[in-house]
């Protein structure tokens, strides 16, 4: 049964099988490579989207658990105030090195930020404990997100 | 491997000669080929193979070497904008298709794309100027040498004329093409982007979650497809039921591929074609494939282990090195000192699992959208594989999530082609799952080796003994599983003995990031600890009173060029420098302890101290890590140099706490992240960095720093508990 659901504000309609993640929808079917594949079983952090504002593993989320949902990716980050400032901070810190798991750690970021606009700093670190960066760009992940936590967010950011 | 490892200085005329990679196909020797073009065409002057100027001032360079994460995208034309004195805010880079008669050598790996190019482009950069220079004198009617440039303008000091690179550009690339050997370069205090944090090039895109690594690959018409292959290693496949797979819903072929035994290249499997990959992976549920196992089923790690200790009670198979009279020297020993070590298979496990994109078109032309970090050898292995000539194989390089060596060995691109030319006019794209990818890397090597110190009356070692044992694969020992002559502490030991045996197995075997270093460093460091403890003296001490007043060993024929030998006083600059920055002589706080290691790779020389606790729990924890560099008399570019060491370093405490790779019945028992803990977040140390800035070449970061800080954790955990970590990884049992 088709799925209807909102990816960035727009309604999509998927046909998809019920056990499909919402993955393998986004990017095999939308066309939305943004969002990353790691390891498949919500291990590593690398395919983090937001549901209903809540950061959420779209390898493990069935597309069929998403009817009336609202889903936000890596491609809409920058329409939100908190999510223009980790991606700034991201280039000033010069965070990454490869690449591939940050879309997944700034949505993550970005829900832990929209939540706890100044965690301290093992908040930080725990919050981001889920997102598995290879190349291991941590203390620049961290910094990056101390620094937006201490600066505060402004709307026009 | 060890040629790998040491540096390629280039001649002056950047002649590159290279020897063969094992496994890897071989090098060519290059020139910078694209040098003798220049043209004018769609607006922008393209002065040679690296740089186009348009009317508009905008500098397009071109990047040649795959991006792995390591920032060779963004320095290799930081080395080009220099010497050019091009406007940084002017330039855009691009990368570049796999195109060795236009661009020279296009890898990465083995640190080596600075000490390779750091000539080259700067030369590249230098000739493009001259051009420039002689177009504008041609136009102002001056001799070129009075001209002066500066971020992208040239001025004639004489007349204060001035014109920019972006007006003169056109009559430029008219310019005679000047010789790379006498192009002048700049005076090295005159730099002003070499030296300068510049951030990613593609961070932005990134931050955006635009399409730039290869599985983001995306073409009218493309399919998905899985590859099951035997989880046993060297199994061969007998025969295969595809009738369940081929009815999923979704699943538009199903097939068998026949391969060889070379894991590097094809082996045999069963593809899945489907127009959604989630589809095509899951189908594979329903394969019914009998595979025939051999003799390899049998193997294991406790078996192998078992096999090493038993070759340990045996004499040697071969020597490798044998300095002084060993026999003597333990005759004469005051105290002899024994310590068996060992350290496990280690897999890559990048983050963008591996992939490849390829088009067969029915006239039988390739074209290979590829994740690699060596495009020179899948391309050759595609063409002999398909039957083709190499110029009917288009190899387009993508950005990469990760390589650590990995992606330097081209299966993934054998299995995409192989299964495209059986679907040929639509373009396929492979990818792994992670359990695809830990199951069948190329692993860092398993090693056993077992020590003897001499103690002399004085408390001096004069004797060292290492019976290595490692494996062969067909009977040979694979290159990264082999260890050299010079590894250190020999030639520094007035009595030195290293030997090895062999086992077989058919586990493939790789290069992972700084290879070879990355084992040899833990033990050796971690046994000369053991010895400095038993001469009642600490590491860097027994390192220094090795090192001290010994010459620099001579210049080396290597991978890639000639190359400064081992340096004592580096590394002795490099040890002093990490003593003073971890304030070695002052105990840590109560509770804590900190440990020391050296060890020179790839060109570069890393002493690192890390302090280390024990949690409430009793496991260790890392504080703080201070690390002393020395690749030379540059750091290029500083954010991506700090990340590679801030990086190395938390790898390499991953390793120890945590990481192995298991055989059991031939084959990987580890499948994803909760069976191979990656290190994460809260693992983070506070990491403080120096450079000692010594008068060398700037030599590469991707790896050096990793080797020290694995055997500086260990012996911290030593001066903390009195307990001597001899086995990797760390066992979480051993503090209880």
């Amino acid at each position: 049964m088709p799925t209807k659901l909102t990816i960035n504000g727009e309604t999509r309609e998927l046909d998809v099988p019920d056990d499909m993640p919402l993955l393998w929808a986004l990017r095999g079917e939308l066309g939305m490579v943004g969002t990353k594949f790691g390891c498949g079983v919500g291990l590593c952090g690398a395919c983090t989207v937001h549901v209903d504002g809540v950061a959420t593993r779209s390898c493990s989320t069935p597309v069929s658990s998403l009817a009336g949902k609202q889903v936000s990716t890596i491609e809409s980050l920058a329409e939100s105030p908190v999510g223009r400032a980790l991606q700034q901070a991201w280039l000033d810190a010069d965070v990454m090195q490869c690449g591939y798991c940050q879309a997944g750690q700034l949505m993550n970021a970005t829900a832990l930020l929209a939540k706890n606009p100044s965690p301290a700093s093992d908040e930080i670190t725990s919050a981001m404990a889920g997102n598995i960066c290879r190349c291991a760009c941590y203390k620049r992940i961290h910094a990056a997100i101390a620094e937006v936590a201490a600066n505060g967010v402004s709307a026009d950011a | 491997m060890r040629e790998l490892a040491q540096t390629a200085q280039l001649s002056r005329r950047s002649l590159l000669k290279a020897g063969a990679l094992a496994g890897g196909g071989l090098f060519l020797s290059v020139t910078l080929p694209g040098m003798a073009q220049a043209a004018t065409g769609g607006g922008a002057a393209e002065l040679n193979a690296f740089v186009s100027i348009a009317p508009d001032g905008v500098i397009t360079i071109v990047s040649k070497n795959p991006e792995i994460g390591q920032g060779i995208k963004t320095m290799l034309p930081m080395l080009i904008a220099e010497e050019l004195d091009a406007d940084w805010d002017q330039v855009k880079i691009v990368g570049s298709d796999y195109h060795p008669t236009k661009y020279g050598f296009q890898f990465a790996g083995g640190s080596m794309s600075t000490p390779m190019n750091w000539l080259p482009m700067r030369q590249a950069g230098a000739a493009a100027r001259q051009m420039l220079l002689e177009a504008a004198a041609l136009e102002w009617g001056v001799a070129p040498a009075g001209l002066r440039t500066s971020k992208s303008t040239i001025t004639d000091p004489a007349s204060g004329r001035t014109m920019t690179y972006g007006q003169v550009a056109s009559s430029a690339a008219k310019s005679k093409v000047p010789d790379l050997a006498k192009v002048p370069l700049k005076d090295e205090k005159d730099f002003v982007i070499i030296g300068r944090a510049i951030g990613g090039i593609d961070s932005p895109k990134i931050v955006r979650g635009e399409p730039i690594f290869g599985v983001d690959t995306q073409l009218p018409g493309m399919k998905y497809a899985a590859f099951e292959r035997a989880p046993v290693f060297g199994a061969r496949l007998r025969s295969a039921d595809l009738e369940a797979a081929k009815a999923v819903p979704g699943v538009e072929d199903v097939f068998v591929i026949e391969g060889g035994d070379n894991p590097a290249e094809l082996v045999d499997g069963v593809a899945i074609v489907a127009g959604n990959w989630w589809i095509a992976n899951k189908a594979r549920e329903k394969l019914k494939i009998d595979w025939d196992t051999g003799e390899w089923a049998s193997h294991s790690s406790a078996n192998y282990d078992a096999q090493a200790k038993k070759l340990w009670a045996e004499p040697p198979k071969d020597t490798i090195v044998e300095e002084g009279d060993v026999s003597a020297a333990f005759a004469g020993a005051a105290k002899v000192i024994e310590a068996e070590y060992h350290y496990p298979f280690l897999a890559h496990v990048p983050m963008e699992p591996q992939n490849c994109t390829a088009l067969v078109k029915e006239d039988g032309s390739v074209e290979m959208w590829a994740p690699t970090q060596m495009p020179q050898s899948g391309h050759q292995g595609v063409a002999k594989m398909l039957g083709v000539p190499g110029e009917k194989v288009t190899v387009h390089i993508t950005r990469m999530g990760g390589g650590f060596g990995r992606r330097l060995t081209n299966d993934f691109m054998h299995q995409a082609a192989a299964i495209a030319a059986r679907k040929k006019g639509t373009p396929i794209q492979l990818i792994w799952s992670r359990e695809d990818d830990l199951r069948s890397d190329f692993y860092r090597p398993a090693g056993w080796h077992k020590f003897r110190a001499a103690i002399d009356a004085e408390g001096k070692l004069t004797g060292l003994e290492d019976h290595f044992v490692t494996f062969s694969t067909k009977g040979e020992i694979p290159m990264f599983a082999q260890m050299g002559p010079k590894v250190f502490p020999a030639g520094y030991v007035p009595n030195l003995k290293y030997t090895v045996s062999q086992m077989e197995s058919r586990v493939p075997m790789g290069a992972l990031r700084a290879p070879q270093s990355n084992a040899l460093s833990y033990v050796f460091q971690s046994f000369l600890d053991e010895v400095a403890a038993e001469q009642g003296s600490d590491l860097p001490t027994l390192l220094l009173s090795l090192l001290r007043g010994k010459p620099d060993e001579p210049m080396q024929r290597g991978f890639g060029g000639e190359s400064p030998g081992f340096s004592p006083k580096r590394a002795i600059g490099v040890i002093e420098k990490a003593m003073q920055m971890a304030d070695w002589s002052t105990p840590a706080a109560e509770g804590r302890a900190k440990g020391f290691g050296f060890y020179f790779s790839h060109n570069g020389y890393f002493a690192e101290v890390v302090e280390a606790s024990l949690s409430r729990s009793r496991q260790p924890v890392v504080h703080h890590v201070w690390a002393a560099g020395d690749v030379g008399k540059h750091i290029i570019n500083p954010h991506g140099a700090l990340n590679q060491i801030e990086g190395s370093i938390i790898d390499g405490i991953g390793q120890a706490l945590g990481l192995a790779v298991k055989i059991e019945g031939g084959a990987v028992q580890q499948s994803n992240f909760h069976d191979y803990p990656l290190p994460r977040m809260p693992v983070t140390p506070t990491i403080d960095v120096e450079f000692v800035k010594s008068d060398n070449p700037p030599t590469g970061l991707g790896e050096p720093a990793l080797p020290p800080v694995v055997p500086a954790l260990t012996n911290a955990l030593h001066a903390l508990t009195g307990k001597r970590v001899r086995s990797l990884p760390i066992d979480r049992k051993l503090f209880a």
